[in-house]
């Protein structure tokens, strides 16, 4: 099967999964070292520290949330949802790449995605994490958060499942959990592998016990293999129902600008785009720095780009949509709300918004664009910094003007919501950098079956 | 366990080799010399090898669909059950069953479910965790996780005797050979 | 559960002895400047710690010698709520008859009502006050009395004031505590001294009396001492209405209009419509009252000459906005158009006139003039001569004696007291009530003049500006604390009955003025009821008990007197008489008084203060208005920091326009900009008492000038046209069918109008129904709902307060305001149409909906917002957790959000004063509008005890009991006959966004204005 891969790869004449010459032992050694040979680096440390004070930030912003109350944000009536509703749906969304690309690239058998599934789905748990607070501290009273989940209790109430906040708990608990499933299973046979390659007796000690005492048995690989594949094939809807169900949180509302049926699949694109974005901005200095370029090569970071161009156009499409339906629609709600986003207060939003998502990206149409990591970085970090905007836009300008303009309002975000939202990217950044230095960032079972040594010739 | 009694001194014999091939190779050549108890050990995994030995379908599926099934009535059966059942309420005058708002839960629990069960299930069924395993007493065999391949048949296959397999081993052109004691 | 509630009532009702030895030594305390403080002191005592231990055994038990200050103030506040709790404590010893037939001994639980009245602006407003457990708790109108049902905003915060824990608590001395008692003795000296030359050293500066006790005391007084004088002063002094009647009479005469019989109403900027105007009550029920379209051609028109735009005026049929000094002109035209006197208005103004006039002429006998406080006497005797020209004395104007009981020219008199006290001819000057230091005339200079006194004793309830330049301070009682008695507008005397003993041992003027001849030993009850026990006729106990019970003396009321005008008066008048103060190239600059806290009285009133002002919807603040126009002119944008000068006199304050004010002219309201106010009131706003001198008292020539900009209003709603959008290119608000409004006209012709052209789902239209067709869910026990009759609503905001008080709505303050947080459940949202220059105004006061397909509840995670059987749409506050969705998903935004801690959970009077039929939220929880479930369940209660059901109108809300207009009706739509079901089959009556199928239970009657249709195209284009 990787044969037929190579042979593809040479009518295409794109660049390799994996560089020349390597070999089972040498693809082993290059990923394990990184944690297990590799002194500590000022680099890392660097980044760690900006990681670490960040996070330092954010424990800061939520003792005082938790103190005074979400008064200190800059929410109102009736923009009852400000930047935390914002970060979470940004969060969600980045996590989507890992999923997608360890779960539906593994359906479709596109192994180049064996060298980037497992950093993308650390940054899958870890996008995760950050969006799952916000839900938590953006509730008046979040030390009765518990209230949500469906629990047996002295008052005999229970969640009210029509809303889609419940739907949210559930989904988003689920895809924590899976993708932590997945990258758990995933991780065992490699762990063995740490655990034979560690000389510090506590490393080992603790990789031995993580590997669960895998000893690559036949049986077991096919069992292993068969749940692989099925947990793959369970992610793959669970990660397009994840933002469905985040999108359901405006599209099931009445508010102008969220009641609609393209949300969806708008979001779920949108959600992917991000995430690639993220894993480009992760996978470019992390292959330079740890010379991983055999591993990571410019074979996936220009698949990356393509699929960033794709789902940026079914986004655009999206926009457009929104305002054809919205014109369309012959609802003086919907045209008032469209004419706000263009003419309204936050309008220098909505046009940022429209270059750095739409117009921007296009440059990744030009191949030489694609084959520059320095291209790709910058465009990537243009598409975040717009995705965050989209959110802004559906959810601000939406809620500051709705039906009854005696209410109409401005949202203004405080010190406090940006501290906040700073404190996330640390805390991200921050297990980014641990990561790194624990656990092999690369599936090297799934490396070693890129080789051509891998083949059983008959 | 009944073998006990009869257990012979050691688990059983230990065959390297270099290659995935020559792996399969030796599993079919065991496999038609009639052992049964036996085991293919590799760096990745390998369908021919598993094959070879004898090992076609897994219960991992089933087990799956089960989780799934389990999880989705379960999840779908407690909405309508608190919404219906427990405490009715009369909410924006929706019906007190409404069940298109019941499905993502429902979907949701079906997934969890699914893959929980999915995964204690393969580490069940591959009598994981264990820390202590035989094998592991060769001392070449803790290349499995790098770059080797083994084949190990053992001491329980009623065809299995010292000499004889070893002899049978080694016609299989292996790197080494090694006894796996207990 | 009985011997449950026998041990809670033993543990709050400690026996009297020991309560009235702590309530003793805690109003002695009290007379400390720094009132936590002497709670500490308080907290010494033997008595307290026995009742703490008595009242919390456990607490005292483990309270440690020393406790920290905030647990000891934890213990304390409680133990203290409770001693309030326990009726045998809060209760005046003397007998006070509830509202009641019988009077019966206080059931914990069971509220009880008492009529009495609240003195203001020299009037009497006749109210009922809901007494829980002997704490006063909420003021409402008095549904019986003849001047007038409903309520204003005033009487509805006055509940708070008397809890303000600003309030001053104890007599000073130079700032220094003394006690009653050292007072009396400090001023019998001085008096001695009086005595001897027969009190030419005395004065007493009271504000505007109607009480009959008072006065008769005064004059007692003034027996005493033949030189002493006795001066009059209130910062809004009617002087004007007074120099018009003698101008026209030579006497002085109160007016009285009779508006349910008018026709045609041509106000000459009397904004009779308006809280504080005397006899608004009155007149917003019998205005209403004529302003039904079903009444077709008997509906009454009204035209307004108006500087300073009012709701009043935005009730108006035509409107015609002018400078105050300008309104003269348009007066002497129409009057010279009724045959009166002579003059010509503008040109731009003549086909009003010549309509105006015309139609007054085709309403001879049914219409009526009415001119404004702040007008020239000239109008106000113009107007009493077209009344007389239009035959409507006796008809819908009557003149009555006058209400006050001293009429006099107000500012001279304070004159000629400054002159006095300058030429040192003062040597003892007493101030009742009032603030003259900081609401005299400018030119005055009241407060240098008073420094000149030997010995100044000020009484008032507040420590004011005054109170600085005084020797001795009294603090007053509280009118909800006091006895005492007051004359409403039509002359009938009400009497004052106290809800509960002075809290902080405060002196009533009675008592403060009896001890001026002596007797400071008799109690106001003792004053009052002596006074009325010569006045009642027949048997005078039965006759007290029933004027108590009433809140009234039946039959005072003054009868109309035949007055005469004096022939030809209107020539001697100076034409114009005011132009010169306005005119370009200066701005006329124009005072009113505040629409909230009227002349600063209120600065200190937190309700008030954050009320969005009728019209600019502005709170916290006062503006400086001009027109959009104006501004364009001065080259000035809405927030920018203006300076007004009038010659010399200067004050910096914001600026906001204006839709609908005259050009060239800027309004300023007084009673901010207060130096010593209270922790609310000091600081706020600017002072516009410091441009106004006693020459200008209403309008005076200035400029203004930009000296900044961003001044940062707060202002919940700003001003939105229904006819405008902001936005280029966006369509305007008419497709959202907020406000339904029709000409009588087009009404007649089709009275369908409100609901053509709009697609309402049709209720049998549903998705959800059983499976015989029947919707899901019936609501068979009751059906609440509630209809909101726009035409008659005049947006004065009365409905806010009363809201804000029945259900212990917290304040949120400026800032919070301007975030757009301000947590009143009950808004009247103003909409514009037709041009900044003179916009028609529509007023939509919005509680909750009570959507049946409520949008909240759908999308709440927990279930913290449900339906109940009745179809309310309940929250549950404390299943709340505070994720707001509720709010996004609400199209009409009436719910409202704990960001922060916004409740005072520690101070005493506000425990004391809040309902305890409505839960307190706290941080993070959601609130709304719940129609006022505490009252219903209370009328369910009482139905079902007797075993009937609720009837109609026994279940009424705190907006509607309080709306002046009555223009608010709930009921239960099951009962076919009830009156609400009857407005909901009515063809005006719509829902607000129905189009969206949530079904509201809260409805409103679309708008139907009468324009003179000689007028309307002109107006329109």
């Amino acid at each position: 099967m990787a044969g037929v891969d190579e042979k593809n790869l040479a009518l295409l004449d794109e660049p390799p999964v994996i560089g020349p010459g390597q070999t089972f032992d040498s693809v082993t050694d290059t990923i394990t070292d990184v944690v297990l040979k590799r002194p500590i680096g000022l680099g890392w440390l660097a980044g760690l520290a900006v990681g670490m004070s960040l996070l330092g930030l954010l424990g800061v912003a939520v003792t005082y949330l938790f103190l005074r109350g979400v008064g200190i944000w800059g929410i109102e009536i009736p923009v009852g949802w400000g930047f935390a509703i914002i970060n979470f749906v940004w969060w969600i969304g980045i996590g989507h790449a890992g999923t997608l690309i360890s779960a539906i690239l593994l359906l479709f058998k596109q192994t180049w995605r064996n060298s980037i599934n497992r950093f993308a789905e650390a940054m899958t748990l870890f996008a995760v994490a950050c969006a799952g607070m916000f839900p938590l501290l953006h509730m008046g009273r979040p030390w009765l958060g518990y209230w949500m989940f469906p629990y047996p209790n002295s008052m005999g109430v229970w969640p009210q499942f029509r809303s889609p906040l419940v739907w949210d708990v559930f989904a988003v608990s689920t895809y924590a959990t899976i993708s932590a499933v997945f990258w758990f299973v995933g991780l065992v046979p490699d762990f063995a592998t740490m655990r034979e390659g560690a000389t510090n007796p506590f490393a080992r000690k603790v990789y031995g016990m993580l590997s669960l005492g895998w000893r690559g048995s036949a049986r077991h690989w096919t069992r292993y293999e068969a749940l692989y594949i099925l947990l793959a094939g369970i992610s793959t809807p669970l990660v397009l129902s994840v933002h469905t169900v985040v999108s359901f949180d405006f599209a099931i509302a009445i508010v102008p600008g969220w009641h609609t049926t393209i949300f969806p699949p708008y979001f779920v694109a949108g959600a992917i785009y991000s995430g690639f974005a993220m894993v480009l901005v992760l996978a470019i200095p992390i292959r330079k720095y740890y010379g991983l370029e055999d591993m990571i090569t410019m074979r996936h970071l220009q698949n990356s780009a393509k699929i960033m161009l794709a789902t940026g156009l079914i986004v655009g499409y999206g926009y457009f949509f929104e305002a054809f339906i919205g014109l369309y629609s012959g609802s003086t709600y919907e045209r008032f709300m469209l004419h706000n986003r263009w003419f309204g207060p936050y309008a220098a939003f909505y046009w940022a918004l429209i270059l750095l998502n739409l117009l921007v990206p296009q440059v990744l149409w030009w191949p030489k664009v694609r084959s520059s990591t320095s291209w790709l970085f910058g465009i990537s970090l243009v598409v975040l910094v717009g995705m965050w905007l989209e959110r802004f836009i559906i959810i601000v300008t939406s809620l500051s003007r709705d039906f009854l303009p005696s209410s109409w309002g401005h949202y203004v975000p405080t010190r406090w919501d940006w501290a906040t939202y700073a404190g996330t990217i640390g805390l991200f950044t921050a297990a980014i950098f641990i990561f790194i230095r624990i656990v092999p960032a690369i599936s090297i079972f799934e490396m070693r079956m890129l080789l051509p040594q891998s083949e059983v010739k008959e | 366990m009944s073998h006990a009694v009869t257990a012979p001194s050691i688990f059983g014999l230990m065959a390297e080799f270099e290659t995935p091939t020559d792996l399969v190779r030796a599993c079919k050549a065991a496999y038609a010399e009639g052992y049964r108890d036996m085991d293919a050990y590799s760096p990745f995994p390998i369908e021919a090898a598993s094959e070879a030995i004898g090992f076609h379908k897994s219960a991992v599926p089933l087990i799956t669909l089960i989780g799934g099934i389990l999880g989705g009535t379960s999840g779908f059966a407690l909405q309508y059950w608190i919404n219906v059942i427990a405490y009715p309420l009369n909410i924006g005058g929706k019906p007190y069953n409404s069940w298109p708002a019941f499905i993502v839960p429902t979907f949701e629990m079906t997934i969890l479910f699914a893959g929980l069960v999915g995964m204690f299930g393969m580490f069940a069924l591959n009598g994981l965790p264990r820390p202590y395993h035989p094998v592991f007493h060769v001392e070449q065999f803790s290349k499995v996780t790098r770059d080797r391949f083994f084949l190990c048949v053992e001491a329980t296959d009623p065809k299995f005797d010292l000499t004889g397999t070893q002899q049978f081993m080694e016609r299989l052109k292996p790197l080494s050979i090694a006894e796996v004691p207990h | 559960m009985d011997n449950k509630s026998q041990g809670k009532s033993e543990a709050v009702c400690p026996s009297k002895l020991e309560l009235a030895e702590v309530r003793d030594k805690l109003a002695r305390a009290k007379s400390g400047p720094q009132y936590w403080r002497s709670l500490e002191e308080l907290a010494q005592t033997e008595g307290f710690f026995e009742m703490v231990h008595r009242e919390f055994p456990r607490q005292a038990s483990v309270w440690p010698e020393g406790a920290s200050r905030r647990d000891f103030m934890k213990l304390m506040t409680a133990s203290m709520a409770l001693a309030g709790l326990s009726a045998c404590v809060k209760q005046p010893v003397e007998p006070i008859v509830p509202y009641v037939r019988q009077p019966e001994p206080i059931v914990l639980g069971i509220p009880l009502y008492f009529a009495s009245a609240m003195p203001f602006g020299g009037y009497a407003t006749p109210v009922l006050v809901e007494s829980h457990e002997g704490r006063p708790t909420k003021v409402e109108g008095n549904p019986d009395h003849p001047a007038g049902v409903g309520s204003d905003v005033f009487a509805q915060a006055s509940i708070l004031d008397m809890y303000d824990p600003d309030r001053s608590q104890a007599v000073t001395y130079t700032g220094f505590i003394r006690s009653w008692s050292d007072f009396a003795t400090a001023v019998k000296g001085p008096l001695n001294s009086q005595t001897a030359v027969q009190g030419a050293g005395l004065r007493i500066l009271t504000r505007t009396v109607s009480s009959p006790t008072l006065a008769a005391q005064l004059n007692a007084v003034l027996a005493v001492y033949p030189q002493a004088k006795w001066v009059q002063y209130d910062p809004l002094s009617r002087d004007n209405v007074r120099a018009g009647a003698q101008l026209a009479f030579g006497q002085y005469v109160e007016t009285r209009y009779a508006l349910d019989k008018a026709d045609t109403i041509l106000s000459l900027d009397g904004d009779f419509l308006s809280s504080g105007y005397p006899g608004f009550l009155l007149y917003a029920r019998q205005f209403a009252s004529r302003r039904s379209p079903e009444l077709k051609e008997k509906m009454s028109r009204f035209y307004m000459v108006e500087s300073t735009p009012t709701n009043t005026g935005g009730k108006a049929d035509h409107r015609l906005p002018v400078r105050a000094s300008e309104v003269e002109q348009v007066a002497r035209a129409v009057a010279a158009g009724l045959g009166v006197g002579g003059g010509s208005a503008k040109p731009e103004q003549q086909k009003f006139v010549a309509a105006l006039v015309k139609d007054l002429q085709a309403h001879k006998g049914a219409a009526v003039v009415i001119a404004g406080d702040n007008q020239p006497p000239a109008v106000h005797a113009l107007a009493h001569a077209m009344n007389q020209a239009l035959g409507v004395v006796g008809a819908t104007v009557f003149y009555t004696d006058p209400v006050e009981a001293k009429p006099q020219d107000q500012t001279a008199a304070l004159k000629e007291l400054v002159d006095d006290m300058n030429a040192g001819k003062v040597d003892l000057l007493l101030i009742v009530g009032g603030n003259p230091v900081y609401d005299a005339p400018a030119d005055l200079k009241f407060g240098d003049a008073m420094g000149k006194v030997q010995l100044r004793v000020q009484h008032s309830v507040f420590q004011n500006e005054t109170t600085d330049f005084a020797h001795w301070h009294i603090n007053a009682t509280h009118y909800l604390e006091q006895w005492g008695d007051a004359r409403t507008i039509d002359g009938t005397a009400a009497l004052i009955q106290p809800l509960i003993a002075p809290l902080y041992d405060g002196k009533s003027e009675y008592e403060f003025i009896e001890a001026l001849t002596g007797s400071s030993a008799s109690t106001s009850y003792e004053i009052v009821r002596t006074y009325w026990q010569g006045k009642m006729t027949g048997d005078f106990e039965p006759a007290w008990r029933r004027a108590l019970h009433d809140g009234f003396v039946a039959g005072t009321a003054y009868p109309a007197k035949a007055v005469t005008a004096k022939s030809g008066f209107i020539p001697t008048l100076s034409p114009a008489s005011a132009g010169d103060k306005g005119g370009a190239p200066n701005l006329e600059v124009m005072f009113r008084r505040d629409p909230t806290i009227y002349d600063g009285t209120f600065s200190n009133n937190a309700w008030l203060q954050e009320t969005a002002k009728p019209m600019t919807s502005i709170c916290w603040d006062n503006a400086v208005q001009m027109s959009v126009k104006t501004a364009e002119k001065l080259g000035l944008k809405t927030e920018d920091v203006v300076e007004i000068d009038v010659n010399g006199r200067k004050v910096k304050g914001g600026l906001w326009r204006t839709p609908g004010h005259p050009d060239d002219a800027v309004t300023v309201f007084l009673g901010y900009g207060r130096t010593k106010s209270g922790r609310v009131g000091t600081d706020v706003g600017f002072n516009a008492y410091a441009l106004r001198t006693s020459d200008a008292f209403y309008f005076a020539g200035g400029k203004v000038s930009k000296v900044g900009d961003g001044y940062g209003f707060a202002n919940p709603q700003g001003w939105q046209f229904i006819d405008q959008s902001g936005i280029p290119g966006a369509e305007d608000m008419s497709d959202r069918h907020i406000v339904r409004k029709a000409t009588l006209e087009d009404f007649i012709k089709n009275p369908d109008f409100a609901h053509e052209g709009i697609e309402a789902p049709a209720p049998e239209f549903s998705l959800y129904t059983t499976a015989s067709g029947e919707p899901l869910f019936q609501y068979t026990a009751a059906k609440w709902g509630m209809a909101i009759d726009m035409n008659s609503c005049i947006g004065c905001k009365t409905c806010v307060v009363a809201c804000q008080a029945e259900n212990n709505i917290p304040v949120v303050g400026k800032e919070q305001v301007m975030r757009g947080r301000h947590m009143n459940w009950l808004r009247v949202d103003t909409y514009y149409e037709g041009g900044a220059e003179n916009p028609t105004a529509y007023y939509q006061p919005i509680p909750c909906q009570q959507c049946e397909n409520a949008p909240c509840e759908v999308v709440c995670p927990v279930g913290a917002t449900v339906h109940s059987t009745e179809g309310l749409n309940d929250m549950v506050y404390n299943r709340c957790v505070g994720t707001r969705y509720c709010s996004n998903n609400c199209p009409y935004k009436v719910r409202r959000f704990n960001f922060l801690l916004w409740q005072d959970w520690d101070t005493l009077q506000y425990k004391m004063m809040r309902n305890p039929e409505v839960s307190v939220r706290s941080r993070g929880v959601m609130e709304k509008c719940t129609y006022c479930v505490q009252r219903i369940t209370h009328g369910r209660i009482t139905a079902e005890k007797d075993n009937r059901k609720v009837q109609d109108g026994e279940v009424i809300t705190a907006c509607q009991q309080a709306c002046p207009a009555g223009a608010i009706t709930f009921g239960d739509l099951n009962d076919p006959n009830s009156k609400v079901s009857k407005l909901r089959a009515d063809s005006r009556n719509y829902g607000l966004l129905e189009d969206l199928n949530t079904r509201p239970r809260t409805t409103y009657m679309a708008v139907v204005l009468n324009p003179n249709p000689e007028l309307e195209q002109s107006e329109r284009s």
